[in-house]
């Protein structure tokens, strides 16, 4: 077995530097582009089948040894590493057949699919590129990234696969709304959009007037840091402290600004907050 | 990191779903492209499910039976080895890969964590055999490019192709 093993490897060595591989009589190409037309030479006469036998594909052929066997383009077309013989003859040999060099299809997963905006490497893309037969293309390909937010300035950068795959890091846009996330090689793109929300409260602010028993505390307008309006529904918590007893109320923003009345006590100190971000404060007059 | 991995040769045969077949597996030292870090426990099962995925490849082709690729295929690599399979079927054939060493190398982690990909050096006996005649058999060295993604209980191989030496 040994032996066998070693002349079948010093056979596969020697045929290496050579355009197509003579192997016991037949001569097949090294290697073939998936989907190209090849053909295979036998030696011979007399009626043989034919195999071709790898993974990812099987051909079986009726042949004349001694004639020229030709397969059309689109016969092979499964990447892969193939085993081609012929019955009876002992006539074997190695054919290697390739990705197509041009990209036919982008495998491309972008997360998250919402984010903040203005998060820096927050958003991250990666690709695998395949050919028209769903084999990944394994030469360096150019991959061009473009993230676009309307109203903003797009981001793109180009990164070379590797092992047919790459990826990318890119900041979330200072302005919200929905991105398109584009990944392009050659004339092939697949897009992906990502939503991207106001981050936290920045510089909350509220003001407070007496009404009547009590104290009408309302914020200005919430926003974050970036100048977009922080959606309504997000909770902001009025906290008045008097006497060592504490008054706690969450409201939900509406309209951009959050409204509440707390009871009027001479002295009482009164905070804003949302979430871990904390807004002025105000002590009640006497 | 992964000193295990790094070490050397590995031998994974202790595993039940070794048992038959068993190939020697190596990993080599990688520099992952991709900005998340690979745990321990996540390389390790990757591995172990990729060469165990052999084991699967083997049982489906020699036996032409699609139902079995479920567990470790998805994807384009799945429907290809259901169309050899049929096409197998088709003309009576049907092809033993038995794979006898693999050298691995872990290339890419998708920032998500949602596919890796290795590369791997293996070596197999490739036995082509029309109903109960033995057609040829070889040894074959080949690099195979590997993607896989996780599922619900382990991870399954969608792209498996070798490339070119």
């Amino acid at each position: 077995m040994r032996l066998v093993r070693a002349l079948l490897v010093s056979g596969l060595t020697a045929c290496a530097a050579l355009q197509v591989c003579a192997q016991g009589g037949l001569t097949v190409p090294k290697a073939i582009e998936a989907g190209n037309s090849f053909s295979v030479q036998s030696s011979g006469s007399g009626p043989a089948t034919l195999y071709i036998v790898g993974p990812q594909q099987v051909i079986k052929r009726d042949v004349q040894l001694g004639s020229t066997i030709d397969f059309g383009e689109g016969t092979l077309y499964g990447a892969g590493h193939y085993l081609v013989f012929v019955t009876g003859s002992g006539e074997s040999a190695a054919l290697d057949v390739l990705p197509a060099s041009k990209a036919g299809d982008v495998s491309f997963l972008a997360r998250p699919s919402r984010l903040p905006v203005g998060l820096r490497e927050g958003i991250t893309g990666a690709v695998y590129v395949f050919d028209t037969y769903q084999n990944l293309v394994t030469t360096p390909v150019a991959v061009s990234f473009q993230l676009s937010t309307p109203g903003s300035m797009a981001q793109s950068r180009a990164v070379t696969t590797r092992d047919g795959a790459a990826w990318i890091a890119m900041d979330s846009s200072p302005r919200e709304g929905a991105a398109q996330f584009v990944a392009r090689v050659g004339d092939i793109s697949a897009t992906r959009v990502i939503g991207q929300v106001p981050g936290d409260p920045c510089g909350l602010q509220m003001k407070a007037t007496s009404a009547g028993q009590n104290v009408a505390l309302e914020t200005a307008p919430v926003r974050d840091c970036s100048g977009n309006a922080v959606p309504d529904g997000t909770i902001i918590t009025f906290t008045e402290s008097h006497n060592g007893a504490q008054t706690t109320v969450d409201v939900p923003l509406k309209r951009g600004v959050a409204k509440v009345e707390m009871p009027a006590y001479p002295g009482a100190t009164i905070s804003v907050a949302s979430g871990v971000v904390l807004g002025n404060q105000i002590r009640w007059g006497r | 990191m992964l000193r295990w991995v790094l070490a050397g040769t590995i031998v994974l045969g202790a595993g039940s779903a070794l048992a038959v077949g068993q190939a020697s597996v190596h990993v080599q030292p990688y520099h992952l492209e991709g900005p998340r870090q690979l745990a321990d426990q996540t390389a390790k099962a990757v591995v172990q499910d990729y060469v165990e995925s052999w084991q699967t490849l083997h049982e489906a082709l020699d036996q032409n039976r699609v139902d079995v690729l479920d567990r470790d295929f998805v994807g384009a690599a799945k429907d290809k080895l259901t169309d050899t399979i049929q096409q197998q079927a088709k003309f009576g054939l049907h092809t033993s890969y038995q794979d006898r060493s693999h050298d691995i190398q872990l290339v890419f982690y998708s920032p998500e964590g949602l596919s890796i990909e290795l590369t791997d050096n293996v070596e197999y006996d490739q036995q082509v055999a029309d109903r109960d005649k033995v057609l040829t058999t070889q040894h074959v060295s080949a690099r195979y490019t590997v993607v896989l993604t996780p599922s619900e209980t382990r991870w399954r191989v969608r792209v498996l192709q070798a490339v070119r030496q």
